[in-house]
């Protein structure tokens, strides 16, 4: 089996409170190979963004790097210095946020954002950067890119400044593209158009894709694979098709359920909901056991005390469920 | 003609915008030109993307803009430019559910004083029928007795919008309008939310306006469903009419930029994805607002405003190849 382009294995990441450490994430590990489309999905506060920062390198306190490995390519990066870690971010890996605007520098034009990769990474020089700016401008499809490179990001639109952090993410050619939520922040027609550009520039170049979500329907729309996350820990990951035809963990499947789906009334008639009942527990308050045995519907003695392991699926799958299927 | 609980004839919401100093002062019109009507106990679905005057237009209708031109019957009473409402009137007749409950719910009132307070500018004198119908409020959205002395900070963002609900509903009003209720919350908890917008439309009779992003959402609580575009109307009609057969480009484009994973192939409708962004209200194209994006644009569309016309009973598109079915 060749090497995955990015493994990650037995992910922890601490959270120091008052005078206690908690776990924000435990036991997370996965595997993207080269030009795979990989899907991260969980609600807010699973860790799913703080998984993707830590293989940036971007963990701050009180977050911080607690155990387990970040394979890149076959070399372990976790313990990279800040020095290393600069190297490889924007050349190696790019990441693109939720919010266009607060990851834009204000007060710098576009062009100039773009082009400082090519300065800083390639060593070209800021005449011929500007250009190559230029053209990384044009093949986000932004219109009229050789007025657009001298705008500054207010003068843009949130859909024009999410193509501008696309070609900058993707100016060098990174193998590795990270995308946090990019379109949450956008329409629902923007969304669409843009989803399409990072996929097909992706495949374009080769770039895997990490994809980090809420939206289980995009994330498998666009991804290979997913995997879902709750309370800090992956429940369950499969082939994108497979998760939503057989899903496994109760988690996962009452979040499929519960989505009121296009066309389904047509069908069938408008039926209630299926509720997931409780809340998502805070980080102080992890229960024992699995973590979602006080909202799942198949709870027995066993999900209160003893952690699921992880059981394989077909198809490189897996669950952690006492009691899947 | 059953008898309405809200009509809007022509209604337009216009700003002045700039000053003479900045390049002079132009008209921003929000709202322009939207016939709309909502029966008593009806949800109506209200789609578009932001910027398309969705919220201006729940502003009106709550009677906390006046309407440039055109006029808002509520519930008895007739709002127009020179005639303002009387508040306390229309507090009684349309309420709203916002969409996020952490900024809409103030952080220094408990759940009992956000509840009772509304009671008692309302004239609900006696202490035992306040305190009575804040408990059964209470029950009714889901919250126990003893949540009553909490503050917000003290609960989920699901307990959250149930709180905001029974601030809406306490006065007993005939519409509520909700605007993106379940869009700031959790994943796994917007079934209940919505599960229990429908028992409690059922249960006291309401009328909705649903205003929501969320196709999924609309088709699901909507009896009928209205499109904007850029302060227009450019759809209505009954939910199944608008998801099974639109006739709008823009409508279509919305439901193809839905990603569906369990029919992929309907996720990608050849050529029904608009293209570019929503222009600036400040400055719309000519004709047709949808024009730029659209993937049927031909010469009348720049040229002449397509009306809002019947394509069926009860289902009105406003473009002009309506007829044409792809």
């Amino acid at each position: 089996m060749t090497t995955p382009l990015l493994k990650v294995d037995d992910l922890r990441i601490a959270l120091a409170g008052d005078g206690i450490t908690y776990n924000a994430v435990e036991g997370v590990s996965f595997e993207i190979g080269r030009g795979e489309a990989f899907g991260l999905v969980g609600e807010s506060g699973c860790g799913k963004s703080i998984t993707a920062l830590s293989v940036m390198g971007l963990l701050r306190r009180p977050l911080s790097l607690g155990g387990g490995r970040i394979v890149l390519d076959g070399e372990e990066i976790q313990d990279a210095s800040a020095a290393e870690m600069r190297r490889l971010r924007g050349k190696r890996i790019a990441m693109i946020f939720q919010e266009p605007m607060t990851a834009l520098n204000p007060l710098s034009p576009v062009g100039r954002q773009i082009a400082e990769m090519f300065v800083l990474h390639q060593g070209a020089s800021w005449r011929e950067a500007m250009d190559r700016a230029e053209e990384a401008l044009r093949q986000v499809r932004v219109p009229s890119p050789e007025r657009r490179i001298r705008d500054y990001p207010h003068q843009l639109s949130g859909g024009m400044r999410q193509r501008v952090m696309i070609a900058i993410a993707l100016a060098c050619g990174p193998d590795l593209l990270i995308a946090d939520e990019p379109t949450t922040a956008l329409d629902v027609t923007v969304q669409a158009e843009i989803i399409d550009l990072m996929a097909e520039l992706c495949a374009a170049k080769g770039t895997a894709i990490l994809m980090i979500s809420h939206d289980l329907g995009l994330v498998a729309n666009m991804c290979n694979r997913v995997a879902v996350m709750y309370a800090g820990r992956i429940i369950e990951s499969q082939v994108a098709d497979a998760i939503f035809a057989t899903p496994s963990h109760p988690y996962t499947r009452g979040l499929i359920d519960s989505l009121p789906r296009l066309g389904e009334r047509a069908r069938h008639g408008r039926q209630r909901l299926t509720e997931i009942s409780g809340v998502v527990p805070s980080i102080q308050a992890y229960p024992a056991g699995c973590r979602f045995n006080p909202r799942c519907p198949a709870v027995t003695d066993i999900c209160r005390t003893i952690v699921p392991e992880a059981t394989s699926l077909p198809a490189d799958g897996l669950v952690r469920c006492h009691h899947h299927g | 003609m059953a008898e309405q609980l809200l009509s809007l004839d022509d209604l337009a919401v216009h700003f002045k915008v700039g000053s003479m100093l900045a390049g002079g002062i132009k008209t921003l019109k929000a709202v322009d030109g939207v016939t709309l009507d909502v029966k008593p106990g009806e949800c109506l679905g209200l789609v578009g993307e932001s910027g398309c005057g969705k919220s201006t237009l729940a502003l009106a209708i709550m009677g906390l803009l006046l309407p440039t031109q055109g006029r808002i019957h509520v519930g008895g009473q007739r709002i127009s430019g020179d005639t303002p409402p009387d508040r306390m009137e229309m507090a009684r007749t349309v309420q709203m559910v916002f969409q996020d409950p952490y900024a809409s719910l103030n952080p220094r009132q408990t759940v009992r004083r956000t509840l009772a307070d509304p009671l008692h500018l309302h004239g609900v004198g006696d202490k035992a029928e306040v305190e009575a119908r804040v408990i059964d409020m209470m029950a009714k959205v889901g919250l126990r007795p003893e949540h009553a002395d909490r503050y917000p900070h003290e609960f989920s963002g699901g307990q959250r919008q149930r709180i905001g609900i029974a601030r809406a509903l306490i006065l007993k009003p005939k519409l509520v309008i909700c605007d993106e209720p379940v869009s700031a919350l959790d994943v796994s908890i917007r079934a209940q939310i919505i599960n229990l917008l429908l028992e409690l439309k059922d249960e006291m009779g309401l009328a909705y306006i649903m205003i929501s992003h969320d196709l999924g959402v609309v088709e699901h609580v909507s009896d009928r469903v209205a499109v904007m575009y850029l302060g227009r109307i450019v759809e209505q009609g009954g939910w199944q009419e608008i998801f099974e057969d639109p006739r709008h480009p823009y409508t279509r484009a919305l439901i193809a930029a839905i990603p569906d994973p369990f029919h992929r192939a309907a996720a990608t409708v050849a050529g029904a994805k608009a293209k570019g962004e929503i222009a600036s209200a400040l400055n719309p194209p000519p004709g047709c607002h949808f024009n730029p994006r659209c993937p049927m644009k031909a010469d009348l569309c720049t040229a002449e405003v397509p009306l809002l016309e019947a394509v069926a009973p009860g289902h009105l598109a406003a473009c002009h190849f309506r007829d044409r079915i792809i």
